[in-house]
């Protein structure tokens, strides 16, 4: 008989859920930070978000097919890091087409207003991509070597190591140019005081710009990654994520950059260890099937019980 | 609710009882770094129109929010009509006798003047939803009843004519009755505006002026803040000023008048002397 | 009441023969108009939410999931099938009547009204919208998942076999679908478009008793000025949760409708998406506004059924046979997200009428000399 696959020891299990949260988490903090990011200046929840991970998801699917077919030499890392390139070349204009043509005409308006319009402009994109790509799965090429690597019993692929490098450096960039620069000082002082910022001289239209710009960028980074790591792409990919990084800028802090970035990675954490020990917990009567549910779960827990969040600021109605 | 009586200087004429109708002491709200509120407090008698002025910034309004529960205070007791109340929640205070206005008009914009006006008749009404769905007898008298109400509370603050217009489109000082129209819906026992003269001109003053002594003088006791220090010295039997947080003076007209610290906080701020 | 005009009994007079004359095109058609019925309810219940206290619940259709499915439950072999002791008790399957069932299944779905809206009450509108989307999506992942250990909803594949109304006696399914009732023939579907007709019109006459009322204008209230509202001495709480179960009444109830016209049910039917349909219906037809809804509800239930129709015979006319793009399904859905889209920049008070519900004495022009200060839906500067 086959010896069936070594049971881990307990602790290697952990520590691989640990990993796995730590990943995926990771992605819902570069999610997170576009939605922080456009919330902190406009107290908007930008509900098309997550379908720009998934546009840019579909563009670098096109890009990659479409240089695998002209270029059929070129290296897989290559393909993929252009591929990269394509997608955030499409998510950055076309998210701040949406803010130009949706959101900035209802800057005064009621808050009720923008929410239905983005909720419409989210409908719309995941329609227009379903008659380009269809409803179908597609895959997503193989582009980096696939052989996970095993370090004491614990399992990455090269994707996966490529996605926490690339975050961690996104968000330590982010955080350089929020701190430092002449930018992220404008930005900064327009999240907490647009009125104000505006009476200094500040162009508050520029500071929107450049929130759905980065947001986007990431946003379309996030989409290549979800691609690469799930090797799936499909129209309605993006809702799922986009709920839960918004869940975890909530978690944060909403309007908060640290906030988001901190909120992302223990989402991710607590996903991960409770699809991976609820089954037990629960004597099986639930099994992790019920794990998106865990995202709905924190969000209603955070906003019923610390509104704050974990860094930021209140959303529930003050006098 | 009586009808007018003739006597628009009635105030001089009609005694102040002497029992009290709010009482509160001891008031502390703290925003962050800032104390908004140190140690205040006031009593105001049945009867009373009493005014509370100070400078910008010196805490009326946030010591408003705290007697009527919009902002919870960090010490400080709160008594109405001799049984103390405490000010956690705005529609439990106006259940208890305070209602009040907004110092940046706080109507319901879409609806008409006399719907506004019957939404203050909420709570002294009564109608389930079963009762409603089904249209029983009940429920339209008592629908009439608040029609009725609030038709002669417009008519007692002189909008009767603008009933059906919606209040978004009425003008400003047609806005600020409407407002003490819709307060009075609640019959309060003591009525607290904020600021309602505020960008009024001299005739329209005058009519605010005389509608307040009617509503004191029908036994509804008015707490105002003003900034029209003139209107305040001329209307109100007893006045407190506030400068940052503390109470300066409390008393009569003529006594705040001479009292030097007020002299002092008020020298010099131009925009306190509103021309009459 | 107001007085009936003619044109108000010609427009009667329509609806009430529409079907045979509709179903002259096919027995489809009919159900096209039974279904748009549906909506139209599920409309004015969302319109509750909305529309008068003005609560973004993006999670709506979780009420006409638990309508239907217990209806489901009550009056199909489900139950008798998973747990013996009700199989002892009913062996020929659950049946219990509709003047039980039905109000059991409004009721339920009140309740959970209340349960979905008690966390939401302290949130701001963006934030409501969320997490009533979680627990509209929370609700539909328990349908689809629970059916292990315990089997009460069947999972993915929902429930069958459940039986239709009967009305006096009379099952509306009807033998090989054609009822037959005091010497009258119709086919199920119109005998079916009847019965929604009449609860409709129940439906749009409490939705204006409501409105016209002090809970109707306690619910504007907290929508237009929450502050205000509670100084006006209302309980924004109680009525907030009000609205929820009141609206979630209206949505189980429809549920329960659907479940015995459809004879099936499974979560693919509650959708997020299906939440937002209700509520670009809602939207369409201005928030708030009865009549509007009623018509904005119509107006997209049964367009995207008519332009199935021409969708792609159209393309193909243009681009050749089997060229054709987009099909009616991908129509019916950019259709709902440019609607949204539409109205909210262009007309976000609704397609119809300026302010919800004006008897008459139309909005004067501006004539007050400060900037309002109270924020209206209405008044918006779409200056692109």
């Amino acid at each position: 008989m086959l010896p069936s696959k070594p049971l881990r020891a307990p602790m290697t299990e952990f520590l691989q859920q640990i990993i796995n949260g730590l990943i995926v988490g990771s992605i819902y903090s570069l999610v997170a930070l576009g939605y922080t990011m456009v919330y902190g200046i406009l107290q908007l929840i930008n509900f098309a978000h997550g379908d720009i991970v998934m546009v840019g998801a579909m563009a670098a699917l096109f890009a990659s097919k479409l240089l695998m077919t002209l270029f059929p030499w070129m290296p897989g890392p290559l393909v993929l890091a252009l591929s990269v390139v394509a997608a955030v070349v499409v998510c950055v204009p076309l998210s701040l087409l949406i803010e130009r043509i949706a959101y900035r005409p209802l800057r005064n308006a009621p808050r009720l207003a923008p929410l239905i319009t983005a909720i419409g402009i989210s409908l719309t994109l995941q329609t227009v991509v379903m008659v380009f790509f269809g409803r179908n799965y597609h895959e997503f090429p193989s582009l980096v070597p696939q052989q996970p690597i095993e370090f004491h019993g614990l399992v990455i692929s090269v994707t996966q190591i490529i996605i926490l490098v690339l975050s961690f450096v996104c968000m330590v960039c982010l955080a350089l140019l929020i701190e430092k620069t002449q930018v992220g000082r404008m930005m900064r002082a327009t999240s907490e005081n647009p009125k104000v910022a505006s009476l200094l001289g500040i162009d508050t239209n520029k500071v929107v710009i450049l929130a759905f710009g980065i947001g986007a960028a990431l946003a379309g980074l996030t989409g290549v990654m979800l691609a690469a790591n799930y090797s799936l792409v499909h129209f309605y990919m993006g809702f799922i994520p986009g709920l839960k990084a918004f869940t975890a800028a909530v978690l944060g802090g909403i309007g908060n950059v640290y906030g988001a970035m901190f909120g992302g990675l223990i989402l991710g954490l607590v996903e991960s260890l409770g699809a991976g020990y609820i089954g037990p917990l629960t004597n099986d009567f639930l099994g992790s099937h019920y794990q998106d549910i865990f995202a709905f779960v924190v969000l209603i827990a955070v906003l019923t019980l610390r509104p704050t969040g974990l860094m930021g600021e209140r959303v529930a109605d003050r006098a | 609710m009586t009808t007018a009586s003739t006597a628009s200087n009635a105030s001089a004429v009609l005694p102040v009882s002497s029992t009290p109708l709010l009482q509160v002491q001891g008031v502390n709200k703290r925003f962050g770094g800032l104390q908004a509120l140190s140690d205040v407090g006031l009593t105001i008698r049945k009867g009373q129109i009493y005014g509370l002025i100070g400078p910008n910034g010196a805490g009326k309004t946030t010591f408003f929010n705290v007697i009527t529960g919009l902002y919870p205070p960090d010490s400080g007791t709160f008594e109405l009509d001799g049984k103390p109340y405490s000010p956690r929640s705005v529609y439990q205070v106006t259940e208890t006798g305070i209602a009040r206005t907004f110092q940046n008009i706080r109507l319901f914009g879409s609806m008409t003047a006399l719907e506004n006006v019957m939404v203050g008749r909420h709570i002294r009404s009564r109608s389930t939803l079963v009762q409603t769905v089904l249209s029983t007898k009940g429920f339209r008298a008592s629908e009439a009843l608040i029609r009725l109400k609030a038709r002669q509370l417009l008519e007692y603050v002189g909008v009767e004519h603008l009933a059906d217009k919606i209040a978004r489109t009425l003008s400003y000082g047609d806005q600020r009755r409407l407002e003490i129209a819709r307060a009075l819906a609640t019959e309060p026992k003591l009525l607290a505006l904020d600021e309602p003269a505020a960008g009024m001109n001299p005739s329209e003053k005058a009519t605010l002026r005389q509608l307040l002594e009617r509503i004191r003088a029908d036994g509804i006791s008015i707490l105002l803040i003003e900034h029209d220090v003139k209107l305040v010295m001329g209307l109100c039997n007893e006045i407190t000023a506030l400068d940052r947080g503390k109470e300066i003076v409390r008393g009569s007209p003529e006594l705040v008048r001479k009292n030097p610290d007020f002299i002092q906080a008020y020298l010099g701020k131009a925009h306190l002397e509103h021309a009459a | 009441m107001k007085a009936i005009k003619p044109v108000h009994l010609a427009l009667i007079l329509v609806l009430l023969i529409l079907p045979p004359i509709v179903g002259t095109a096919g027995g489809a058609w009919v159900r096209i108009l039974d279904f748009a019925l549906l909506y139209i309810l599920l409309a004015l219940g969302l319109n509750i939410v909305v529309g008068f206290a003005g609560l973004l619940d993006l999670g709506f259709i979780a009420f006409y999931a638990v309508g239907a499915y217990l209806y489901a439950l009550l009056s199909s072999p489900h139950l008798s099938e998973q747990f013996a002791w009700i199989a002892a008790m009913s062996p020929e399957g659950m049946h219990v009547p509709i003047w039980i069932s039905i109000p059991i299944a409004g009721l339920l779905a009140g309740v959970f009204g209340i349960l979905l809206g008690a966390p939401t009450l302290k949130l701001r509108g963006d934030y409501l919208a969320i997490v009533t989307l979680g627990f509209g999506e929370i609700v539909r992942i328990f349908l689809n998942n629970l059916n292990a250990p315990v089997n009460i909803t069947n999972g993915p594949q929902g429930i069958s076999q459940i039986d239709p109304i009967s009305v006096l006696g009379v099952s509306l399914a009807g033998e090989r679908g054609v009822v037959d009732f005091w010497g009258f023939s119709v086919s199920s579907v119109v005998a079916y478009y009847y019965l929604f007709l009449i609860l409709t019109a129940v439906a749009i006459l409490v939705c204006f008793r409501l409105v016209d009322s002090r809970i109707g204008r306690a619910w504007v209230a907290i929508r237009e000025d929450e502050i205000a509202a509670k100084a006006m001495g209302i309980n924004t709480r109680n009525m907030k949760l009000l609205a929820f179960s009141a609206g979630a009444v209206f949505g189980g109830i429809s549920g329960s409708l659907f479940a015995s016209f459809q004879g099936f049910v499974s979560p693919e039917s509650f959708t997020l998406f299906e939440s937002i349909v209700v509520l670009a219906m809602v939207v369409l037809g201005g928030l708030g506004n009865i009549w509007g809804v009623v018509i904005g509800a119509a107006m997209l239930a049964a367009i995207p059924e008519a332009l199935r129709l021409i969708v792609i015979p159209v393309q193909e006319a243009i681009l050749g046979p089997g060229n054709a793009v987009i099909d009616a399904e991908v129509a019916r859905q950019l259709l709902y997200g440019l609607a949204m889209v539409v109205i909210m920049l262009w007309r976000p008070s609704g397609l119809i009428s300026s302010v919800a519900n004006r008897p008459k004495g139309k909005a004067a022009v501006q004539t007050t000399n400060e900037e309002p200060v109270v924020p209206e839906l209405v008044t918006l500067n779409a200056k692109i």
